[in-house]
Formats: C-alpha cells, sequence, structure tokens
C-alpha cells in the first residue's frame, strides 16, 4: 500500500456535535425554543413559590406573638377609661413585650374610607372600639392567651383578645396552596420538559435510523450512540436553558419592582434574596441534566430493540 | 474448543427463517480457516445475502450454533456484540454509506468507533483512499460518487481496520474489470496479511482470479460442500491455511 501524505481537512470527531454523524435537523428546530419557553415558565414559577414562601415567613415572624385587644365599649368615656386600665395591665405584666395603643386618628383614617369623615366625629360618632396592638415574648398560644383573657376581663369588661395568627391563618392557607400551585407547576413543566426531549430524541432516531444501523454494525456501542444524542440534545438545552433564564428572570425582576413599588408591607417582604435567585440560576442546569438523561433513557431503550 | 483451533468461524447445523415464512438457509455448517479465501457463489435468491447477515452478526440464526473467534456468538448478550463486530470488516452490497459525511469521513467511521485518535486517522484514511484511487474525491459526499466510487468507498470502510474476517457482498458489481481486479488484489493483500476473507459473487470470472481459494455455494439456502474443505467439524484432511502456506 503506497504511502502518502496526509490530506489535510477539517475533521469530524465521532460523536460530534454539529454537523458530525447525526444529522440534527429536527433537534436544532424547535427544540432551544421550548426548552427556553419551559424554562422561562419553571423560573417564574418557582420564583413565585419562594417569593410567596418568603412573604409568609416574614409576616409570620411578624405577627407570631401578636394581639389585638378590642375595647367594645358604646360610652366614650367609659371606653378611655378601660383602655387606659387595659393598657396598665399589659404593660406591667413581664411576658408581654410590647403594648401600643392605635391612635384614635389611625384609627379613623382607617376607616375613613368606608364609612367617612364625620363616621368618627361629633354626637353621632359611630363608636369605634379602643385598639391596642400587643406582642408577646414568644408564640401566642391558646393556654396564655385564656390567662391573659381571664386577667383582662377582671378589669377590663368590655375588652375582646384576638391573636393575629388567628384571623391570618386562613391567608397563610391561601399562601401554602399558591406555594403547592408553584411546586406542581415546576414538577408538570419538567416532565413536559421531558416528554418533548423524548419526543424530539424519537424522531432524530427515525430519522437517523440508517446512521444509527451503519454504526452498530462498524461495531458502535449503544453508550457512544445514546451520547451523539446526549450532545445534541446538551446543546439545544443549553442555549434554551440560557434563554429561558433571562425571559423568565428579566419578568420576574419587572413584577418584583412593580410589586415593590405597591408599598404594602406584606407583599415588600415577598422579595427573592440570593440563596434564592441561586435556586432560580439552578433551573437551567436542572433542565439541561433532564434533558440529557431523558434523551440517554430514550435512546439506550430503542436501540435495546435492535440486534 | 477453546480460541480459533477448530477455525475463526464454525457454523454448525444453523438455520434461518424470517417470521414463520419457511428456512431461507437450512442445516449449514462450515469453518472458516484464519487466513484462507472463501468464495459464496448461488444463483440470485439462494440466501448468499442471509448468510452474510449471519456473518456480520446483523441477524441472530433461529437454530444452530454460530462460534466467533473461539466463543458462542448465539447466547452472547448483545452489549458483548460490539466487540466482535469490529473484529469484522463488512462491504454491504447496498455499500451503506453515511450520506451527509464525506468519502474520507466515512472511510474513518470504523476506526473513530474504535476510538482511534484523529491523528492516526488522518494518514491511514489519506493512504486508504489513494489506494483505492480516490484521494481526490475525499471531501465528496456518497451522492455525488458513482456507483462505482461508492463501493470503493465503501471497501475501503470495511478494511480500513485491518479486521480479522472480511465479508463482502458483491463488491466488484458496480466497478470495471480493471478496478475489479484491482479491488481482489486488495483483498488479497489482506489475506496474505491474515485476514479472513469471504467474497459473496455470482461472478465466475472472479473465482479464477484466486486459485487458492475455497468456493461455498448456497442453493435454495442449503450449502454444498462436495469436496469436504468447510465442514464442521473440521476433518483432519481439510486444507488450512498454514496447510496451504
Amino acid at each position: 500500500m503506497a504511502s502518502l501524505s496526509p490530506i489535510r481537512r477539517k475533521q469530524t470527531r465521532f460523536g460530534g456535535g454539529r454537523g458530525g454523524l447525526l444529522q440534527q435537523a429536527r433537534l436544532t428546530g424547535p427544540m432551544p425554543w421550548v426548552i427556553a419557553i419551559m424554562v422561562a415558565l419553571t423560573v417564574m414559577a418557582a420564583a413565585a413559590g419562594l417569593a410567596l414562601d418568603n412573604l409568609a415567613d416574614n409576616a409570620r415572624a411578624e405577627i407570631s406573638g401578636g394581639l389585638t385587644v378590642q375595647v367594645v365599649e358604646g360610652g366614650p368615656a367609659e371606653r378611655e377609661r378601660q383602655a387606659e386600665v387595659a393598657v396598665a395591665l399589659l404593660t406591667n405584666r413581664e411576658d408581654i413585650a410590647e403594648v401600643r395603643r392605635v391612635p384614635d386618628a389611625e384609627l379613623a383614617a382607617l376607616i375613613d374610607p368606608w364609612l367617612g369623615e364625620a363616621a368618627g366625629a361629633g354626637d353621632e360618632a359611630i363608636p369605634i372600639p379602643a385598639l391596642i396592638d400587643v406582642r408577646f415574648r414568644g408564640p401566642v398560644t391558646d393556654r396564655r392567651l385564656v390567662e391573659l383573657r381571664d386577667a383582662l376581663l377582671a378589669s377590663v369588661p368590655s375588652a375582646r383578645i384576638d391573636a393575629q395568627a388567628g384571623w391570618l391563618a386562613p391567608v397563610f392557607q391561601a399562601i401554602a396552596s399558591l406555594q403547592w400551585l408553584a411546586v406542581g407547576l415546576v414538577v408538570l413543566l419538567a416532565a413536559t420538559s421531558a416528554a418533548a426531549v423524548w419526543l424530539a430524541a424519537r424522531s432524530a432516531l427515525g430519522s437517523n435510523r440508517d446512521t444509527i444501523e451503519i454504526v452498530h454494525l462498524l461495531g458502535g456501542t449503544d453508550r457512544q450512540i445514546a451520547r451523539l444524542f446526549e450532545r445534541s440534545i446538551a446543546v439545544d438545552a443549553v442555549i434554551g436553558g440560557a434563554v429561558g433564564l433571562l425571559l423568565g428572570a428579566g419578568a420576574v425582576i419587572l413584577l418584583g419592582r412593580q410589586f415593590a413599588a405597591l408599598g404594602s408591607g406584606m407583599v415588600a417582604g415577598g422579595g427573592l434574596d440570593l440563596a434564592d435567585w441561586l435556586a432560580v440560576g439552578a433551573i437551567p442546569l436542572a433542565a439541561v441534566a433532564i434533558a440529557m438523561l431523558t434523551a440517554r433513557l430514550t435512546v439506550l431503550g430503542a436501540l435495546r430493540r435492535m440486534l | 474448543m477453546s480460541g480459533t483451533e477448530g477455525g475463526i468461524v464454525q457454523f454448525d447445523n444453523v438455520g434461518l427463517r424470517y417470521g414463520t415464512d419457511r428456512e431461507v438457509l437450512s442445516d449449514i455448517s462450515f469453518t472458516l480457516h484464519p487466513g484462507s479465501f472463501y468464495f459464496l457463489t448461488g444463483a440470485s435468491g439462494a440466501g448468499k445475502t442471509s448468510l452474510l447477515r449471519l456473518l456480520y452478526l446483523a441477524q441472530r440464526p433461529s437454530r444452530g450454533m454460530i462460534r466467533m473467534f473461539g466463543t458462542d456468538v448465539i447466547t452472547l448478550p448483545r452489549r458483548a456484540l460490539p466487540e466482535y463486530r469490529r473484529r469484522l470488516g463488512t462491504v454491504f452490497q447496498d455499500f451503506r454509506l453515511v450520506s451527509h459525511l464525506s468519502a474520507f469521513d466515512n472511510v474513518a467511521l470504523p476506526l473513530r468507533v474504535s476510538g482511534v485518535p484523529e491523528s492516526g486517522i488522518r494518514k491511514a484514511v489519506a493512504d486508504m483512499l489513494e489506494w483505492v484511487g480516490l484521494a481526490h474525491r475525499a471531501d465528496a459526499r456518497p451522492p455525488t460518487l458513482s456507483g462505482g466510487e461508492q463501493q470503493r468507498v465503501a471497501i475501503a470502510r470495511a478494511v480500513i481496520a485491518r479486521p480479522e474476517v472480511l465479508v463482502a457482498d458483491e463488491p466488484t458489481g458496480n466497478v470495471d474489470p480493471d478496478m475489479a481486479l484491482k479491488l481482489l488484489r486488495l483483498f488479497q493483500a489482506l489475506n496474505r496479511l491474515g485476514t479472513t476473507v469471504v467474497v459473496a459473487t455470482h461472478d465466475v470470472h472472479l473465482l479464477k482470479k484466486v486459485p487458492d481459494s475455497l468456493i461455498m455455494r448456497l442453493d435454495k439456502g442449503r450449502l454444498s460442500d462436495p469436496t469436504g474443505a468447510l465442514r464442521y467439524p473440521p476433518r483432519p484432511a481439510a486444507r488450512s491455511a498454514e496447510e496451504r502456506a
């Protein structure tokens, strides 16, 4: 056999990416965009779940030891007297960290949108209970609440006590439901992404059947062939993941600014911290891993039916 | 039996049927000795391609035993088959080139599958393409090559990795007589290096070009072996490569 100088040309590595052994029109078509959309939606769902978690945590911390004492007394003088007794009694207790009488002006401002300015003024003013915000040292338990109620009612017969955590419980339940909804969405989107990759891999397998058979007959292993598809889908997933992260994170930042502009204390507690952003940033990586694993399992499963 | 003492390939009472049809191959028994040259002949539809498919491990038989390189390949798990396929070289009747790869990359495929580094591939493939007269077509894709050129690329791909057994299905069917002779000389050169060669052909003139060859004739799915040279288990009198040498 003649000895010849090497021919110089671009080399196609076995298992190389585009332009390699696989004809990849099917994979390079809609796949990156499908993954981008899935990642963007997953980022938004995950960010919403994390924001709700932060919001619930902040609100819980704020109201865990909180309770409201109302003095419901029709006569203004008597109401004022009982309120002062209640403040004095509460202030002297060692298990209470903070007592704050809500000023009448603040109360008037609270009811103003519903009842108007005249509601809290003049002889025909609607009787409004005196409100006292109280913060326990430690959480409010039923036993502590009963003990405080007994102590208070002995001196302030018109007093009513409500734990803030109690009347906010339905809100927390709703937040927890929304969090589970976000988790469900993330799981569904991951499953949908995997299904899309499965379909793409099946389709690519079909269009490359002849090539795969040749490689098989030349001694190619299932792993070698599966790696071709894995690499191909990984490229698509990296591109799609990056685009999806940009889109999703952009939407989250925009929404975050709009919510922050509302100026509501409870909503402001729903921002994302560094750890949350790191978790959100890991979503495209998880998408790449899921896509590669799905492609590998799909291809290996299909190859097993060949000799 | 261990190793390849009894032959590099052994078929014993092999039968093959597709689905529930009648057997396309029946009671096939033969031994291929290392370094021997075999022609497989027979009329169209006699079962040559089916027999070759069993030889290059594209098919399992319906019955019987096949040993290759001292191993029973019938009971071998499919994950172990690639290792055996890499020791075979195959020229398919329909070439089976990868249409979107260049001639160079098609020829390089067996080396890449075997994990040969690119630095080692470049010269080997260039030499091989030069030898089959296609160095100037290295970048051409199969659809742009003539039938004869495609066949030469297919042959180059089959022999590039120096297989222990070369199986060729009508390898000279699409080339002119000069090129056919040249390709046959390539097969003989490989044979002299120790490769066992099996060439399926209906060209009787080709048989005369390799005087030391053994002829396997298939007729309606049965192998005729009047000399007993192909018998399995082999008779002591059967010619071996060593004896011929």
